[in-house]
This record gives structure tokens, C-alpha cells and sequence, in this order.
């Protein structure tokens, strides 16, 4: 149990998809204007992270393994997350439309978010079994959405803000981007 | 042929680049840019599978189904990555031990997509592989750019091996390493006032295009202060009360400039120019002109005209090197950009 709390905590403070891990940059500077929006990209990447994480390591573990396949598992997984994200997008419109309709425009921007696969591999990597596997799918999906709604408000403010006009747009950003960042840098190295 | 090759190398490196112009690929940007030995390793990995994709895909263009093209197209990238990260692997593991999980993410770098959807799919094989080494060098070029003022400013030294260990001291033990260069909140950092530095370029040049642009309108409708039409060739010369001055005076005399210190760009470019000898030149020329309504002495001495250009141009150096001091890469930048404006011009 203590285990799976910290896989938790360090996917979600810690080791920070966006802000310590660099996975999922492109969701988070482009889908961050408001944050409603974001909330609503970050529930889309948190369903799909939890179900891939979960059917990656299934991939691995009973298909690509004991066939000697480990190398393909960057193409294997690309495709399992593409077939999956196009997968849930079926069923969510056909069984839970409520759903659908709050998440169904981010997802088609998931396949290629390397937050997924990021995690997917991950989760290879470090070796956890099937239900670390997925909690730290979720968790780290529960960080990034955490990290993207903080900007989303942070940029909200930066509206009313009159940089000098070269710091006009991305600049400015990525700056503001820095200081979160170093505020959750205080989170790194911390153990229990 | 070769300019059309030419053109397409500036395109990917400087007016396109993928990291500072178009913005895309930023997570490998990000995180491998902690020292210039990983950048130019990221670098490499991502122009080989650049060039073998766009190479691949122009090849297979006309067989793949446009419905699932962004599928067939993530198998192409992904089965490169593979080859790539195999490679890395075997030949070089403190490469692999660095660089960790973002040789297999490289499947998902926006760049490479991008360029396959935009590129690669309507283009033929040739040029789709110049088209992916440019883009591959402006990517490596970047990501050496912020690289190299991370890694200085946040150890002193530069291309320090992928452990952390050996690399080039360049900042004497008077310099006390900023880490904060170094973790990830300085990776936002730099790569910021990078794109600024770029935007704050592209800006200095929108501004005087469109200075330019008011020049011309003014001569060209008569309400110009110092300067108009020459009715018979349509040169531009200094305005004499009224009376347009012949046009083989306008020929000689050098063209009116009448307040030394305006912008500094227009004198870099005016430099070249009178080598040309054709009219349109002169025109040209003229274009670059900057005069200010109030303070102009309508005729210039020759000799002065010549030494405020020197100035001019001294002055500029300087202006260029203050801005750019953080990297030689971006005074480069600076130049050819400069270059390119007077083929343009």
C-alpha cells in the first residue's frame, strides 16, 4: 500500500508529467487558454492514460514478451493507443453521450499527445506490475491535469498583462510556465 | 536546381525553423537541452528519422489511402524510431542513458509529422529529403542554441560527456554555476527569451518593411518632403521646389540622405547596393532612405553622406552585439537574416 502511495505521489508532485518530465508540453501550452477547457483535456488524457496504461502493459507483459518482440514496443504501442483513443471515442458517443460531448473534441488530439505514450513506457521501464501500472497511469494523468488547469488559471491573468511587445505571446508564456515550474520544483527529491 | 536546394535549406533552417518559428516539438526541446553533447545527439536522431520518413512516405505517397494516412504515416515514423533507437543503443549507451525515453517518444514529435502531412504527402522523394534535412539542421541548431546558454550558464562549460562528467571549461572558477539553468523551470526560462530574442527580430524587420512601404507611398503620390517622381524616368530624386531635376542629374548624385542617424538597418543595406549600376537600383536605393521631415538638409555633401554610413554601420555592429550577446548562433542569425532582406530589397 505504501508503495502505490508513493507511485502516487511522485507521478503526481514530484516528477510532474509537464513540469519535471517534459511529457505532454504541446496540450499544455496550446489547450490551456481557459480553464474549463483545460479541465476538460485533462479529464480526456486522465481516461485514456488509466485504460492504456492498463492495455500496454497487458501488450507487453502477454503478447510482446513471451514472443521475444520487446523492440517493436514503441510500434505496438503507438498503435494500441491509436486503436484505443479511436475505441473509446466509439463507445463514449454510443453509451455515455454526456461524456462524449464534454471530452469528444480532445481526444482526437490524444494519439499523438506524448504524455500516453510517455507513460506507457514508463511503465516498462520502471518494471511495475499490472495495478502499478495503472495507478501510475492515472496518477500521472491526474498531474498533468492538475499542472494544465494551474496554467489555464495563471494564464487568465496574463491577459491583462502588457509585456514588451517581442514577449507578445509564446515568450511570455514559457515564462510563466518557468515560475510554476519553480514552485513545483519544490516538490522534487522529496521522499517519505 | 541548386538555388531551388539553397532555398529550401533557408527555409527549414532560418525562416522556418521548426523550433523557433513554428513552435512545434517543444517536449524533446525542453527536457535534452541540459547539455550541447545530448542536444546534438537529439539532433541527429530526429534529422535521420526526418529524412528516411519524408523519403519513405514521398515514395509510398500515391498507394496510401487518404482516410488512414496519419495512421500509416505514425507506423513509417515509429518504425524508423525503432531502427534509431536500436542504433543508439548499441553504439552509443551513455547517449541512450541521457537521453532516456525520448528516443522512442521522438514517434510522437509534432516536427516529423508535420512534415510528412505537409510535405512529404505532395512532394517528390528528392525533394522531401532535402526537405527533412533542413528541417533536421534548423532543429539541431535550436536545440544547441538553448543548449549551449543552459549549459554554460548552469556549469561553465560546454559539451560536457552525456554523465556529466569531462566537457570544455569556459567559465573561469570567478563564475559560480546559476543550476537553476539546469533544471527544468530554466528550460522554460531560456527557451523564452530565445523566442523573444527571434520575435524582437522579426519585429525590427516587420518595421522597417513597413516604413519602407510608407517611403514609397509618399514619393509615389507627391507629398513626400525631401523626395519625388522623376516624371521622364521614374527614378526617384530630391524634390527642387517643385521642378523635377533631369534625370541624368539624378543619376549622378547620390542619393539624399538627409539625417544621419536614422535607422541603422537601411545603411547595411544601402551599402551593396550602388555596385549595381542598372536604374532600378537606384531606386532601390532610395527605398532605403529614411528621411525625417523636420530636421533635413535637402542636399548632402557626397563625402559626409559616406562617413555618417560608416557610422551607421559601426553603430549597428554594436546595437547587434548588445542584443545578441547571449549566443553566437543568433548573431549569425542576425546576419543572414540581414542578407536576406537585401536580395529581397
Amino acid at each position: 500500500m505504501a508503495e502505490i502511495f508513493m507511485i502516487m505521489f511522485t507521478a503526481i508532485l514530484a516528477e510532474n508529467f509537464i513540469f519535471s518530465r517534459f511529457y505532454g508540453i504541446c496540450p499544455f501550452l496550446g489547450v490551456s487558454e481557459k480553464p474549463a477547457t483545460a479541465l476538460g483535456m485533462g479529464m480526456a488524457v486522465t481516461f485514456v492514460m488509466t485504460v492504456s496504461s492498463a492495455v500496454t502493459w497487458a501488450v507487453y507483459h502477454l503478447l510482446l514478451e513471451p514472443a521475444g518482440l520487446e523492440y517493436l514496443k514503441t510500434i505496438a504501442f503507438i498503435l494500441v493507443i491509436a486503436a484505443l483513443v479511436q475505441f473509446i471515442e466509439m463507445f463514449l458517443r454510443r453509451y455515455i453521450p454526456a461524456l462524449y460531448s464534454a471530452l469528444g473534441i480532445f481526444l482526437p488530439l490524444i494519439t499523438t499527445n506524448c504524455a500516453v505514450l510517455g507513460a506507457a513506457l514508463v511503465n516498462i521501464q520502471k518494471g511495475y506490475n499490472f495495478l502499478e501500472s495503472v495507478v501510475f497511469g492515472f496518477s500521472a494523468a491526474l498531474g498533468f491535469t492538475m499542472a494544465i488547469t494551474v496554467f489555464a488559471g495563471v494564464r487568465e491573468r496574463l491577459v491583462f498583462a502588457r509585456p514588451p511587445r517581442a514577449f507578445k505571446g509564446f515568450p511570455i508564456l514559457l515564462i510563466a510556465a518557468s515560475l510554476v515550474a519553480m514552485a513545483f520544483s519544490g516538490f522534487s527529491g522529496m521522499k517519505f | 536546381m541548386q538555388s531551388k536546394f539553397l532555398k529550401q535549406m533557408k527555409e527549414g533552417i532560418l525562416t522556418n525553423n521548426p523550433t523557433f518559428v513554428q513552435l512545434l516539438g517543444m517536449c524533446p526541446t525542453l527536457a535534452v537541452t541540459t547539455s550541447v553533447t545530448n542536444a546534438l545527439g537529439m539532433g541527429a536522431a530526429v534529422t535521420f528519422v526526418l529524412i528516411c520518413s519524408n523519403l519513405f512516405i514521398s515514395l509510398v505517397r500515391k498507394l496510401i489511402p487518404k482516410e488512414v494516412r496519419i495512421a500509416s504515416y505514425i507506423v513509417i515514423i515509429s518504425g524508423f524510431v525503432t531502427a534509431v533507437e536500436l542504433l543508439i543503443k548499441a553504439y552509443f549507451p551513455a547517449i541512450d542513458q541521457s537521453l532516456g525515453l525520448f528516443i522512442p517518444l521522438i514517434v510522437v514529435n509534432c516536427i516529423i509529422l508535420a512534415r510528412a502531412e505537409a510535405f512529404a504527402s505532395k512532394n517528390k522523394p528528392l525533394p522531401s529529403m532535402v526537405d527533412g534535412l533542413s528541417i533536421g539542421i534548423g532543429f539541431t541548431l535550436a536545440l544547441t542554441a538553448i543548449s549551449a546558454v543552459r549549459e554554460l550558464l548552469g556549469s561553465g562549460k560546454l559539451f560536457a560527456s552525456a554523465d556529466g562528467t569531462g566537457g570544455l571549461q569556459i567559465l573561469g572558477s570567478w563564475y559560480s554555476p546559476a543550476t537553476i539553468f539546469l533544471l527544468p523551470c530554466g528550460a522554460f526560462l531560456t527557451l523564452g527569451f530565445l523566442i523573444a530574442l527571434v520575435q524582437k527580430i522579426g519585429n525590427v524587420n516587420d518595421e522597417r518593411r513597413r516604413k519602407q512601404a510608407l517611403e514609397m507611398d509618399a514619393i509615389e503620390n507627391g507629398y513626400h518632403p525631401t523626395l519625388m517622381k522623376d516624371p521622364v524616368t521614374g527614378n526617384i530624386i530630391p524634390k527642387t521646389d517643385g521642378k523635377a531635376a533631369e534625370s541624368s542629374a539624378a543619376k549622378e548624385e547620390p542619393p539624399v540622405k538627409p539625417e544621419p542617424k536614422v535607422q541603422p538597418k537601411p545603411a547595411v543595406k544601402a551599402e551593396p547596393k550602388p555596385e549595381r549600376k542598372a536604374e532600378p537600383a537606384v531606386k532601390s536605393e532610395e527605398k532605403t532612405a529614411k528621411p525625417e521631415p523636420e530636421m533635413t538638409p535637402p542636399k548632402t555633401e557626397p563625402t559626409a553622406e559616406k562617413s555618417s554610413e560608416i557610422f551607421n554601420i559601426n553603430d549597428e555592429l554594436k546595437i547587434m552585439a548588445e542584443d545578441s550577446k547571449m549566443k553566437t548562433e543568433e548573431f549569425e542569425f542576425t546576419f543572414i537574416d540581414t542578407g536576406k532582406e537585401d536580395d529581397n530589397g
